[in-house]
């Protein structure tokens, strides 16, 4: 250790060597639990992207990824998702800091742009079915919509967490334990967005340029 | 010092500029996340309607930008470092990263093994995938 440094200036448990620390902070617990279960679900989203990665040609005479999709939505979705992480993690730069209205303002904001992304991606599969493109039409459509629709669900399921985890910060507080629930629902924001760059590489870019 | 950051056997005491460095991540980690994944996200669109490209190159270009991005978001997002807090997580990711790629490669390998062997016409390989 440098002896130079002055005492007052090192925070005590900085100092213990990384063996004697004793047990990972509880913080660092729950987020690795959660990344395990967020790891498991983007093992699931593998076999959705596998299912449709096989099943892409069969298109059973129906109409093909290039008649249906739209490049301009798609990345208009993408956008929406993108700022929505990037507000996201803002987010929870305020609650790092327990600011209470920059928590509220970029917890709209987020919440705004997944509703915008939501409406979109609906909007979208409305006027496919209304085409006849419904899940039943081949097995590419029935792909098409296990996997984007899935993640569609995530989404809106991580809409209601959203709106759920401001209530709590209203009628509890920053409390330890809301804290911690706040950067799971930040992980899973994230983890979202990444399945999302997957998706709409491999469904709306590689389906249409070809 | 620096050069030691992330390079301590177990048991090593963690230095003063080390704890400094450890600081959590700022809105500046976020913003530049941010830049580098628009700037992905913009070239994968381009990428994908230029005819300036030599078409069946695409989409591996179109996988190469969207594994780089996710990476972005990894570090940038997520915060999946190499510090000594997230040594477990990076392992986890390893592991998953390992199932997925063997899902989907081997998905792929299997069923595209399957249609070429298959002794049937490609319109009733369509009729049977559909079912």
């Amino acid at each position: 250790m440098n002896a130079a440094v002055p005492v007052d200036e090192l925070q005590p448990e900085a100092l213990i060597p990384a063996s004697e620390a004793g047990p990972a902070s509880k913080r660092i617990v729950v987020a690795y639990g959660f990344w395990i279960f967020l790891l498991s679900d983007i093992v699931m989203f593998a076999a959705l992207f596998a299912a449709y990665a096989v099943l892409k040609g069969g298109t059973a005479g129906g109409p093909a990824g290039a008649q249906l999709f739209n490049q301009v939505t798609a990345a208009i979705e993408t956008a929406c998702l993108l700022v929505s992480s990037y507000t996201c993690g803002l987010m929870s730069l305020a609650i790092r800091s327990q600011r209470r209205p920059a928590t509220y303002f970029f917890a709209a904001i987020t919440f705004v742009l997944g509703v915008a992304f939501l409406a979109l991606e609906l909007r979208e599969f409305a006027s496919m079915i209304a085409e006849g493109a419904t899940p039943r039409r081949s097995a590419f459509l029935s792909a098409f919509f296990a996997l984007v629709g899935c993640h569609g669900l995530h989404v809106g399921v991580g809409l209601v967490w959203l709106v759920v985890m401001m209530a709590q910060v209203a009628f509890m507080g920053f409390r330890a334990s809301v804290q911690r629930r706040l950067l799971c629902f930040s992980l899973f924001w994230h983890a979202l967005d990444i399945i999302w760059v997957g998706l709409f590489t491999v469904v709306y870019l590689m389906g249409v340029s070809q | 010092m620096n050069e030691s950051e992330h390079d301590r056997a177990p048991g090593d005491a963690v230095s003063a500029a080390e704890a400094h460095a450890a600081q959590p991540p700022g809105v500046v980690v976020y913003t530049i996340g941010l830049l580098l994944a628009v700037i992905l996200t913009a070239t994968s669109f381009w990428v994908a309607n230029t005819s300036l490209l030599w078409g069946p190159g695409v989409p591996l270009g179109l996988a190469v930008l969207a594994i780089a991005q996710m990476g972005v978001h990894l570090v940038f997002f997520l915060h999946i470092t190499t510090g000594p807090d997230s040594t477990n997580n990076v392992l986890a990711l390893a592991f998953g990263v390992l199932i997925v790629f063997l899902v989907i490669a081997g998905s792929l390998w299997i069923m595209a093994n399957l249609n070429a062997n298959m002794t049937m016409s490609p319109g009733l390989m369509d009729l049977r995938m559909q079912r």
